[in-house]
C-alpha cells in the first residue's frame, strides 16, 4: 500500500479568466465545452421545463379537484398529461441527472474535463433543441389558447392512436422527433460518461476506489445504451409509418399494436432505473457525510446496483399484463419483477446500516433523504402489489398506477434531487442555500407530497380510470380528489421557495468555502466553485475517502482497504 | 488575483504505472453497443413480420442473393484493418493504398444495394408500402446502407488527408477507433444477410 505524503497545501495564484460581461457572457455560454458549465446548463434547463410540467400538473389538478367541471376542455386535458409526462421524463428527469453527473463525475475523479468536451456540448445542445421543439408546438396549429398542436397522445403512445389517420396534423410528429433527439443528446453524454470513467480517473483511483455516485452513474449510462435505443429505433419506425406510409404499426395492413408497447416498455421499464439510480446515487454520498460514517457495504451497494441493472432490463412487459400475454409470459414477467426488489432491498438496508449508529447530522439535505428513503420503500411496496398480475389487472390504468409511480418518481427521485441541491449547491455556486428556506421547503413538500399522493391511491381503488377528464358526482370520489389538489397545492408553495432559496442564497448566501459539510469525497477538494481547470495539482488517491485521508493521517482508510 | 486553496491529496511513490484505456476505443464501444440494440429492434420486427403480410410478394418470390455486394463488404473489412497495421508500422503509402480499396469496396456494396432496390422499386413496384415485408424489409437493409454511408464519408475523407500526406504512426489509434466502426457495420450485414436473405427466404 502506497504511504501517503504530507498534505499538499498550495495557493493558486493565476487569475481567474477575464469576466465578460454583456453579450460576452452569453456567448461564452453558448459556445462552452466545459463539464461545469454544461452540467449547470442542463440542470437549470431540466429546473425551467420542471416549473413548466408542474404548472401543467397544477392545471390537471384544479380540473380534477371538483367533479362536471369545465376548467379547461377535454382536448386541452389530454395535451396537459402528454406534455406533463413527456416532459417530466424527457426533459426533466435525464437532463437534470445528467447535469449532476456531468458537473460532478470529473471532480469525483480528480480529472479535468469529460472525455469528449465538443460531444458533451452536443449532446446538451440536442437534447435542450428537443425540448424546445416540443414546446414550440404550443404555438403551432390553432395557437396557445386552444393548447396549439401539442402532442394529445399520452407519454407512451400506444399505436394505432398515432397512425396518420387518428392522429392528423403535427401534434405527435412534434412528440415523436423531439424525443428522438432527446435519445440521440442522452446516448451522447452516457457514451460521455462511462469513456470518461474508465479513461480518466487519476492516479490510485481504481476502479473499487471510486464514489458511489461515479458506480452509479456508470450502470445508469451503460442501461441507456441498451434502453434508450429500442426508443430510438420505435421512434423511427413511427415516423416511417407516418411520413412514408409503412405498416410497423399499421393494424389495418397486419401491423402490430402490441409490438409497439413491447418496443415502448423495453425502453420505459429501463428508464424508471435510469432515473432512480443517479438517486440512489446522490443517497450514497449524502448519508455517509450526514451520518459521519463509511458508507456501509460499498462492495454490496455496486453489486446491488449492476444487478438492478440487469434485472430490469427483463421486466418491462408488467406493464402489459392485461394485454393478455398467457400464463408463462405473465408468470416470467411477475416473478422477474418481484427480483429487482432484492437488489433495491439490500440498497435499502446499506443506507438504514450506515445511519445506524451514526451521528447524524439533521441539516436540510439529509431530511430530504431520510424523507427519500421513507417514500422509496413505500413506493416499491406499492410496486410488489402491482407486480401481482391478477391484482394489476384489476388496478392497472387506475390511478392507484398513477399514485405508484409518482411515489417513484416524487417522493423517491424528486426528494434526492432536492437533497442534491442543498448538498452540492455550495460547491457549484460557492455559497450555502438558507437552512431556514430549506426547512420550510421540506415541510410544505412533505406535506404536500402526502396529501397528494397517498389520497391519490385511494380513488384508484374506488375504480377512477386514469386520464379521464372529468367524472360524475356520488362516486365516492370527490372529496379525495380535492383534497389531492389541495397537495398540489402546497407542493407547488413549496418548490416557490426553493425557487426563491435558489435565487436568493446566489446573491445573498454564506460563503460556502471548500468543504462545508466536512465531507470525504475529491470534489471537496478543491475551491467552490472550482476553477476551470478542477485542480490545480492532479490528484493521486490512496483510499475511498482520500479527504478522511488527508484530514486524519493518524488513521488514514488506504491502511484498512 | 483568485486565491484557490487547494489541498489535493497526493501521494509520492506512484512507483505503479497509471494507464488507462484510449477513450476513442472506449467510446466507440459504447456507441456500437448502442447502435447494436437499435440494429436489434429492427431486427426484431422483421422476425415478428416475417410471413404476416396481407399481400403480396413474399420475399422467396423477388429476393436474390447479394453474393458480390456480400464479398466486397466483408473483404473491405480486411483491407481497413490492413491501414491500421500498416499506419501503426509507419508505412503511410501502404495505408493510403488500403483506404483506398476500402473505399472502393464499400462502394461497390453500396453499388449492388442500390441496383437491387432500383430493380425492385421500378421493375417489381414493390416499395416500403406495399406490405409489411416491405416496410421490414426497406428499412433494415436501409438502415444498414445509411451506416455504410457515413462510414464512407469518415474513410474518405481519411483517405483525402492521407493522400495529402497529413495523416502518420500518431493517428494510428484514431484511425483505429474508424476501423472498429467499419467492422461493426461489417458484422450487421453479416446479420442482415442471415436474417433477409437466409432465414426470410
Ligand atoms: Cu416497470
Amino acid at each position: 500500500m502506497a504511504k501517503e505524503a504530507p498534505v499538499l497545501e498550495a495557493i493558486d495564484q493565476t487569475a481567474p479568466a477575464s469576466h465578460s460581461s454583456g453579450p460576452g457572457v452569453v456567448y461564452e455560454w453558448l459556445t462552452t465545452v466545459d463539464h461545469k458549465k454544461i452540467g449547470i446548463m442542463y440542470i437549470v434547463y431540466a429546473l425551467i421545463f420542471l416549473v413548466l410540467a408542474g404548472a401543467q400538473a397544477l392545471l390537471m389538478r384544479i380540473q380534477l379537484a371538483v367533479p362536471n367541471n369545465h376548467f379547461v376542455t377535454p382536448q386541452v386535458f389530454n395535451r396537459l398529461f402528454t406534455m406533463h409526462g413527456s416532459t417530466m421524463v424527457f426533459f426533466v428527469g435525464i437532463p437534470i441527472l445528467f447535469g449532476f453527473g456531468n458537473y460532478l463525475i470529473p471532480l469525483m475523479i480528480g480529472a479535468r474535463d469529460m472525455a469528449f468536451p465538443r460531444l458533451n456540448a452536443f449532446s446538451f445542445w440536442i437534447s435542450a433543441f428537443g425540448g424546445i421543439l416540443l414546446y414550440l408546438s404550443y404555438f403551432a396549429g390553432s395557437g396557445l389558447y386552444g393548447a396549439g398542436s401539442a402532442p394529445d397522445v399520452g407519454w407512451f403512445a400506444y399505436a394505432p392512436l398515432t397512425a396518420k389517420v387518428f392522429s392528423p396534423g403535427h401534434s405527435t410528429d412534434y412528440w415523436t422527433l423531439s424525443i428522438l433527439m432527446s435519445g440521440i443528446g442522452t446516448t451522447g453524454t452516457a457514451i460521455n460518461i462511462v469513456a470518461t470513467v474508465i479513461c480518466m480517473r487519476c492516479k490510485g483511483m481504481t476502479m473499487t476506489r471510486m464514489p458511489l455516485l461515479v458506480w452509479l452513474l456508470l450502470v445508469t449510462s451503460c442501461m441507456v445504451f441498451v434502453a434508450v435505443s429500442p426508443l430510438t429505433a420505435a421512434q423511427i419506425m413511427l415516423t416511417l409509418d407516418r411520413y412514408l406510409g409503412s405498416h410497423f404499426f399499421d393494424t389495418q395492413a397486419g401491423g402490430s399494436a402490441v409490438l409497439w408497447m413491447h418496443f415502448f416498455w423495453i425502453f420505459g421499464h429501463p428508464e424508471v432505473y435510469i432515473l432512480v439510480l443517479p438517486a440512489f446515487a446522490f443517497i450514497n454520498e449524502i448519508v455517509p457525510v450526514f451520518s459521519r460514517k463509511a458508507i456501509f457495504g460499498y462492495s454490496a451497494m455496486v453489486a446491488a446496483s449492476v444487478g438492478i441493472g440487469f434485472i430490469s432490463l427483463s421486466v418491462w412487459a408488467h406493464h402489459m399484463f392485461t394485454v393478455g400475454m398467457g400464463p408463462a409470459g405473465n408468470t416470467f414477467f411477475v416473478f422477474a419483477t418481484m427480483v429487482v426488489s432484492v437488489p433495491t432491498g439490500i440498497k435499502m438496508f446499506n443506507w438504514l446500516a450506515t445511519i445506524w449508529g451514526g451521528r447524524v447530522r439533521f441539516r436540510t439535505p439529509m431530511m430530504f433523504a431520510i424523507g427519500f428513503l421513507f417514500q422509496f420503500l413505500m413506493a416499491g411496496l406499492t410496486g410488489i402489489m402491482l407486480s401481482a398480475a391478477p391484482f394489476d389487472w384489476q388496478l392497472s390504468a387506475s390511478y392507484f398506477v398513477v399514485a405508484h409511480f409518482h411515489y417513484v418518481l416524487v417522493g423517491g427521485i424528486l426528494f434526492a434531487l432536492f437533497a442534491a441541491f442543498y448538498y452540492w449547491y455550495p460547491k457549484i455556486t460557492g455559497r450555502m442555500m438558507s437552512e431556514t428556506l430549506g426547512k420550510w421547503h421540506f415541510w410544505l413538500f412533505i406535506i404536500g407530497f402526502h396529501l397528494t399522493f397517498d389520497f391519490m391511491h385511494i380513488p384508484g381503488l374506488l375504480g377512477m380510470p386514469r386520464r379521464i377528464y372529468t367524472y360524475e358526482a356520488g362516486r365516492g370520489w370527490e372529496y379525495w380528489n380535492l383534497i389531492v389538489g389541495i397537495g398540489a397545492m402546497v407542493q407547488a408553495i413549496g418548490t416557490l421557495i426553493f425557487v426563491y432559496n435558489l435565487v436568493h442564497s446566489y446573491f445573498r448566501g454564506k460563503i460556502a468555502g471548500p468543504d462545508p459539510w466536512d465531507a470525504w469525497t475529491l470534489e471537496w477538494s478543491t475551491a467552490s466553485p472550482p476553477p476551470s481547470y478542477n485542480f490545480a495539482v492532479e490528484p493521486n488517491v490512496g483510499s475511498r475517502r482520500p479527504l478522511w485521508d488527508l484530514k486524519h493521517p493518524e488513521d488514514p482508510d488506504s491502511s484498512y482497504e | 488575483m483568485m486565491q484557490t486553496p487547494v489541498t489535493v491529496p497526493v501521494s509520492v511513490n506512484s512507483e505503479a504505472p497509471w494507464v488507462l484505456p484510449n477513450r476513442g476505443i472506449v467510446g466507440m464501444w459504447c456507441l456500437i453497443a448502442a447502435e447494436a440494440a437499435i440494429f436489434l429492434i429492427f431486427v426484431v420486427a422483421y422476425i415478428y413480420y416475417l410471413g404476416k403480410s396481407l399481400t403480396g410478394p413474399l420475399p422467396a418470390q423477388i429476393l436474390e442473393l447479394p453474393i458480390v455486394g456480400t464479398i466486397c463488404l466483408l473483404s473491405s473489412s480486411l483491407t481497413v484493418h490492413e491501414a491500421v497495421s500498416a499506419l501503426r508500422k509507419g508505412k503511410v503509402q501502404r495505408c493510403t493504398v488500403a483506404l483506398a480499396v476500402t473505399v472502393l469496396l464499400g462502394a461497390a456494396f453500396l453499388w449492388t444495394t442500390a441496383a437491387e432496390w432500383h430493380h425492385l422499386i421500378y421493375e417489381e413496384g414493390f416499395t416500403i408500402r406495399t406490405n409489411l415485408f416491405g416496410t421490414t424489409y426497406y428499412s433494415l437493409v436501409g438502415l444498414h446502407a445509411s451506416h455504410v454511408v457515413v462510414g464512407l464519408i469518415f474513410l474518405t475523407v481519411t483517405f483525402l488527408f492521407s493522400v495529402s500526406g497529413r495523416l502518420g504512426e500518431m493517428h494510428a489509434e484514431r484511425l483505429e477507433v474508424l476501423s472498429l466502426y467499419w467492422h461493426f457495420v461489417d458484422a450487421v450485414w453479416v446479420v442482415v444477410f442471415l436474417v433477409v436473405y437466409v432465414l426470410g427466404r
